[in-house]
């Protein structure tokens, strides 16, 4: 390795008292941080390459391995942290801008923990869920706007094409080529298995998943990927794909390195190219161009399933999801900056764009005081790590959340923002077969299905408490919801009273 | 078939024509089209389709295999990420055609506007053709990805650019050709422009014909013309740009 003035992130530690040689985290290890002497046969750790993965400590047999992140070197400085200073190098020796993965590790406050939910007390009294039914039953799509009946009492509304969820927590945009086959695998049939949707990202469907295309939302991204008649027919429902919570207002691409045989047959492009993906879609500059294209999608699927649009909430979020919402999205799906993502630029992750929290709130009350709030679904995205978080943001107004990096957390990711590298040691953010067959389907499929059905139990535990029934009481049920050390504008933005009042 | 437009939306139109195509039609003629849009959208069956009239945007989206004529100009959109089938417009069309187009062809014989054959890709068999017969204007072949891009620059006054500014800005794959000059500052880093060879006259001989038989040109006066074929440097644009 040359020289380079980059410190190194991580150290790793031996105890050499309980290694007992075996050369697991060698063959574990795909950084080359865990090396094996060819002669000795000894093994040795090199930290300058490690990031952190965890796969090492995770399987070596005698528990000999920690992996820790460097804390300070040198003298300590406030505003040039060892993060700040470790940028600044891998800058100055590459020029490039820094990739990195996942949802930002900056510490913007996660507004979650300072919502708090309500529960019964004596009047309304608290509903048991092991003894009672409990639905958590989501329709998404345009709802009429009033019910209403005929004379013999038969409803005769109509709702658009709906999406019918089990439980109100989806499998949020990943694509084939940003993360593995058996990754793909496992989420199609957790989702059905579960009564939920996957959604295919801008990848394109793999042939072998087409048969859980019923549980499928299909993208249509500015690169247009893998989109053809039967990729849009198969689906359950189609979504736009304007912009991403981790990368708002900028575009992708998968590296021609990682554009494999598969890969490229569900891509449609050739072997070895570069998938790019532009910044905007160039067919779509106005909402009006964006109801053009809503429109085509309708009637090249016979308006038989629902269109979503996908944004990242920035600061404008209001007016463009009520903008797509008026352009006749059935689902508006939003993104906070919390979310993640496979590769993007540092920058842009940890700078662009705003909390889903405050989004939501601000776009279900705007919908609500135009009086469209029934013509579109709110899915939110963004960082949801536990079932109170989709309680909270379902009283907050949402309809449905997309969980992405929890998902991949339930398939082994343990966080080491790497993804953009292709090495995953865990076989989930790589094409390269000797590692994607760590993650075993089967596996994957049961981890995915406990989640969702652990964090299900966990809702119906918190309706219950709220002397509810049924997720619809609490969709958009603010009184639900009180606000701890938060000032009167966030409050008033979220339209939630204070603790105590 | 003959349907008259007129008066019908074009969720009823586009209605009529798909009930038509799975009960086995496959001619049909369109009359008094007026502005119609999604035309030929998500049918998957080489069906004919005549338009008389102005048929509206994204004309062809979506579409695997209709073969649609049309009497006069055509509007923005044309061919949407089309997969397969043919759209011929004997007048101009409109801004962002053939936009993520797979495969088909699309031939023009006048001008065509802004944003022209956008990431245009091609796979396996599928090749992805437009054919404009006279010139496009800005961002032309930006993103292109597969495919041929041809601009004929037919019937244009002297002095007037084939191509507008930013042609074929980040450019990855995919040849386009030019029949006559083209400013190097139109171009944007990272393409080459270069005079066309031999085996390009094949391969516009080949492309050309069906393109000339459709609107009676004169095949070997057209491929004889000076052409310049403009590709990108490489594959990977985008590949210096980060940090590993």
């Amino acid at each position: 390795m040359p020289l380079t003035t980059v410190h190194p992130q991580f150290i790793i530690k031996r105890d050499m008292d309980l290694c007992i040689q075996c050369g697991v985290c060698t063959r574990q290890c795909s950084y080359d941080a865990q090396k094996i002497d060819p002669e000795d046969g000894r093994v040795s750790s090199d930290p300058r390459t490690c990031v952190g993965c965890q796969r090492c400590v995770t399987l070596c047999p005698t528990g000999a391995l920690v992996v820790t992140e460097r804390e300070l070197h040198g003298r300590s400085h406030p505003n040039w942290s060892l993060q700040v200073q470790r940028a600044i190098h891998r800058q100055a020796e590459s020029g490039g801008m820094l990739l990195t993965g996942m949802g930002t590790d900056k510490n913007y406050r996660i507004y979650w923990d300072n919502l708090v939910l309500n529960a019964s007390q004596v009047t309304n009294p608290s509903i048991d869920p092991l003894r009672e039914p409990m639905e958590l039953r989501t329709f998404l799509g345009a709802k009429p706007e009033r019910v209403e009946f005929d004379d013999e009492g038969n409803p005769v509304s109509q709702a658009g094409p709906l999406l019918t969820l089990d439980t109100p927590i989806m499998f949020s945009a990943m694509s084939y080529g940003s993360i593995s086959f058996n990754a793909c695998y496992s989420l199609a049939r957790a989702a059905k298995n579960a009564g939920t949707y996957f959604n295919t990202g801008e990848g394109g469907l793999h042939r072998d998943l087409y048969e859980y295309a019923d549980h499928a939302i299909v993208q249509v991204a500015s690169g247009r990927f893998g989109v053809t008649p039967q990729y849009l027919d198969a689906a359950a429902a189609v979504e736009i794909k304007i912009g991403q919570g981790a990368k708002p207002g900028i575009g992708g691409h998968l590296p021609g390195e990682k554009v494999s045989a598969e890969i490229s047959a569900t891509r449609m492009i050739p072997e070895g190219s570069d998938a790019i993906s532009p910044a905007p879609h160039h067919d779509i500059y106005s909402i009006e161009d964006l109801k053009q294209l809503i429109y085509a999608l309708k009637e090249a699927t016979n308006y038989s399933k629902p269109v979503s649009v996908k944004i990242a909430a920035v600061n404008y979020v209001v007016p463009i999801a009520v903008g797509a919402v008026r352009a006749g999205a059935d689902i508006v799906a939003m993104d906070g900056t919390r979310g993640g993502s496979g590769a993007t630029p540092t920058v842009i992750r940890d700078n662009v764009g705003i909390p889903i929290e405050f989004a939501l709130a601000a776009v279900d009350s705007r919908l609500r005081q135009e009086g469209i709030r029934h013509q579109a679904s709110l899915v939110v995205a963004g960082g949801f790590r536990n079932s109170a978080d989709i309680a909270k943001a379902i009283a907050l107004g949402a309809d449905a959340v997309y969980i992405g990096t929890s998902a991949l957390i339930a398939l082994g990711c343990h966080m080491c923002q790497s993804c953009y590298t292709g090495k995953c040691t865990w076989g989930i953010c790589t094409q390269d077969p000797y590692l994607t067959k760590r993650l075993n389907p089967e596996i994957g499929t049961r981890s995915l299905t406990n989640l969702l059905r652990a964090w299900s139990l966990e809702i119906k535990e918190m309706l219950g408490g709220m002397g509810m029934n049924s997720i619809d009481s609490l969709r958009g049920n603010r009184e639900m919801l009180r606000g701890i050390g938060l000032t009167t504008e966030e409050l008033e933005i979220l339209e939630v009273a204070p603790v105590g009042r | 078939m003959r349907i008259d437009a007129s008066g019908l939306h074009y969720r009823q139109l586009n209605q009529q024509i798909k009930a038509a195509v799975a009960e086995g039609e496959t001619e049909f003629e369109l009359v008094n089209v007026c502005g119609h849009r999604y035309l030929g959208s998500g049918i998957d069956q080489p069906v004919n389709i005549r338009v008389e009239g102005i048929p509206g945007n994204d004309l062809g989206a979506f579409m695997s295999g209709p073969r649609i004529r049309c009497s006069g100009n055509a509007q923005d959109g044309i061919g949407n990420t089309m997969d397969d089938g043919l759209v011929v417009i004997p007048g101009h069309a409109g801004d962002v055609m053939g936009y993520s187009m797979r495969g088909g062809c699309i031939y023009v014989r006048g001008n065509a506007g802004y944003r022209i054959g956008i990431h245009m890709k091609s796979y396996l068999d599928k090749e992805p053709v437009v054919i404009i017969g006279g010139r496009v204007r800005d961002f032309c072949g930006e993103y292109l990805a597969g495919g041929k891009l041809i601009v004929l620059g037919l019937d244009q006054p002297a002095g007037e650019p084939l191509v507008g500014k930013y042609c074929a800005t980040g450019m990855h794959g995919g040849t386009m050709y030019v029949r006559g000059e083209v400013d190097p500052a139109l171009l944007r880093p990272g393409v080459s422009a270069t005079e066309i060879g031999d085996d390009d006259r094949q391969v516009l001989r080949d492309l050309l014909a069906p393109y000339c038989a459709e609107f009676s040109l004169p095949l070997d006066e057209i491929v004889g013309g000076l052409f310049v074929r403009i590709t990108p440097h490489t594959a990977r644009p985008y590949g210096q740009l980060y940090a590993y």
